[in-house]
């Protein structure tokens, strides 16, 4: 077997390991704080909506004195939103999170599966340890200091956060590309990938890419004009066309 | 056949099975979101993962760095995933956990329940001896309010109910007793020190403000107050206490392979533990904020509520609730 991503690499009955690359500290952060946002925007937005039916008027005071349904249905909701929101959300969805799944990470157990519930509600407790003593310090050093970039919730459930790469594509025209006598597997992904960005790239950088691309495998690129874009692109996909 | 000839003839069979890779990835990411009972698609999952690794394996040979193998190895990791989250039913996964893996977690954690509760027994000694002998140490354990009150022949907690309703109450009572307990589990990560700390802190405020109560005269008050809450709040921060000492032993006495092994062991087990102990705060809490402040409830009622509340815990606690007869082994 050729090389393995780096990673979280976990045994499998196939016999054919499955390759985890393992979050850092830069995926860990973005992920949290799009989370952050999205609960304080509940919470708030809970909060406000409360206070404006419970005082009838474009009000967000509390009451002068303690009252019941003013704490039962305005304040302890926000807060529980606020508190338990990665506890629920990490259970409904199974070790992702809206900010999770932005950043493209999501957490698993050491053997690549999902997590249990279990190990996701101790995951969850241990916060109140590496968010210690302000903004996730203790947690961020041991992220740091880690090998597998763990905090220390992690280390407690025996979880990892990994890279998903939900957004993979395989390129559609790969198998057709490569019956070309020309180009190799590699080739094929490369060409097809150049026409599919064609709109996106600057000219000269396409035409560039383009003449490289057809030195690369035999034609000859001196047949078209250097500044004919579009002569290019024709050339390109003919390469790329099953004969 | 030269082997370059062979080699693209290869790769060329492999890529035309991008629809069945495709068709594979839909499938596990269709039953990674839902819950299917069918056992035709936990067969057809298992094949794809067998179809994956096997094409995934060639893909790494013949085209180790293209986008193909970026693709199935999402595609695989994901197969992976979904085939091994294992069925999880609500129901069935709490009644287990109630009938049988808490008893066996209090069982494991028997000697580190009864060394916690010396411990917070000892401080509470500690503190009221402290107080008793010298009076002016109250100030470090208890607000100025509360000193004040105490010392105008009044417990703080008279006429409570007519500052705060009930409700609000237990709610911030057991939201803070909640959150003490965890840390007292969480805290077992510093080789067990921030557990007998948070132990230690307790049992010394508890026996200091009995002591300095003692001197006002106000000790009967008190444990009419606290009899009907504190018999299984009490009880569950030593449970927490035993649960974090269980953590720290585990990292000063590794008893798995490595060091973090064995903690991750240790936490998840007995972590199951706190679900029980926040349920059980809960109950305390609304007893806190319904009971132990109302006057109208006599000290012999307080006492049967506290007495029925700590047997229920027991119940609970060694899953005789749950219709736990025998002891089963630890899941």
């Amino acid at each position: 077997m050729s090389e393995v991503a780096p990673g979280l690499a976990v045994d499998s009955v196939t016999g054919i390991d499955v390759s985890l690359p393992v979050a850092g500290p830069g995926a860990r952060a973005y992920a949290f704080l799009v989370d952050w946002h999205i609960r304080v925007i509940l919470a708030l937005g809970w909060f406000v909506l409360g206070a404006l039916l419970y005082n009838g008027r474009f009000s967000l005071s509390p009451p002068l004195s303690s009252d019941a349904r003013w704490f039962g249905a305005v304040v302890a909701p926000a807060l529980a939103i606020y508190f338990l929101y990665h506890h629920a959300v990490e259970l409904a969805m199974r070790g992702s999170t809206p900010g999770k799944r932005m950043a493209g990470v999501r957490i698993v157990a050491r053997d690549g599966g999902a997590p249990s519930a279990g190990a996701l509600l101790t995951r969850n407790v241990f916060r109140l340890v590496d968010s210690l003593p302000l903004f996730y310090g203790v947690g961020l050093i041991t992220v740091v200091l880690t090998r597998d970039n763990l905090r220390i919730g992690d280390m407690a459930a025996g979880t990892l956060l990994v890279f998903e790469h939900a957004d993979a594509r395989l390129p559609s025209p790969a198998a057709d590309a490569t019956q070309v006598s020309r180009l190799d597997a590699a080739g094929a992904e490369i060409v097809a990938e150049l026409l599919e960005r064609w709109p996106a790239l600057q000219p000269e950088a396409r035409v560039r890419l383009a003449r490289q691309a057809l030195t690369r495998y035999g034609a000859d690129p001196a047949e078209s004009g250097n500044h004919d874009d579009d002569a290019w692109r024709t050339r390109l996909e003919r390469l790329a066309r099953p004969q | 056949m030269n082997g370059s000839a062979r080699q693209r003839a290869l790769t060329v069979s492999l890529l035309q099975r991008a629809d069945l890779w495709r068709q594979a990835d839909r499938r596990a990411r269709r039953l990674a979101r839902g819950r299917s009972d069918d056992a035709a698609d936990a067969t057809r999952l298992a094949d794809d993962y067998r179809l994956l690794a096997h094409d995934l394996a060639r893909v790494r040979m013949l085209m180790p760095d293209s986008r193909t193998r970026e693709y199935l190895e999402a595609a695989y990791a994901r197969a992976h995933a979904t085939l091994h989250h294992g069925a999880w039913r609500l129901g069935s996964a709490l009644l287990r956990l109630f009938r049988d893996e808490i008893p066996a977690v209090v069982r494991w954690l028997a000697p580190y329940i009864v060394w916690s509760t010396v411990i917070f027994a000892l401080a509470v000694i500690g503190g009221y001896a402290l107080v008793q002998r010298y009076p002016e140490l109250i100030a470090l354990f208890a607000s100025p309010d509360l000193i004040a009150s105490v010392e105008r022949g009044q417990l703080w907690t008279e006429g409570l109910l007519n500052i705060v309703p009930s409700s609000v109450l237990s709610a911030q009572i057991l939201a803070n007793n909640i959150v003490v307990s965890l840390f007292a589990y969480c805290a077992g990560f510093l080789f067990g020190l921030g557990t007998l700390y948070i132990l230690g802190l307790n049992g010394l405020m508890l026996g200091a403000v009995f002591a300095f109560v003692s001197l006002h005269g106000l000790r009967a008050q008190l444990f009419g107050f606290i009899v009907a809450h504190g018999c299984v709040e009490l009880s569950v921060m030593c449970l927490s206490g035993a649960a974090g000492a269980a953590v720290g032993e585990a990292l000063i006495r590794p008893a798995q392979v490595g060091r973090i092994e064995s903690f991750r062991v240790a936490a998840l087990r007995s972590g199951k533990l706190l679900i029980a102990c926040a349920l059980l705060l809960v109950g305390a809490g609304i007893l806190e904020g319904y009971v132990s402040p109302d006057p109208r409830f006599a000290l012999w009622a307080r006492g049967a509520i506290g007495a029925s509340y700590w047997l229920f815990m027991v119940a609970l606690l060694s899953g005789w609730l749950f219709g736990q007869r025998s002891r089963r082994p630890m899941p």
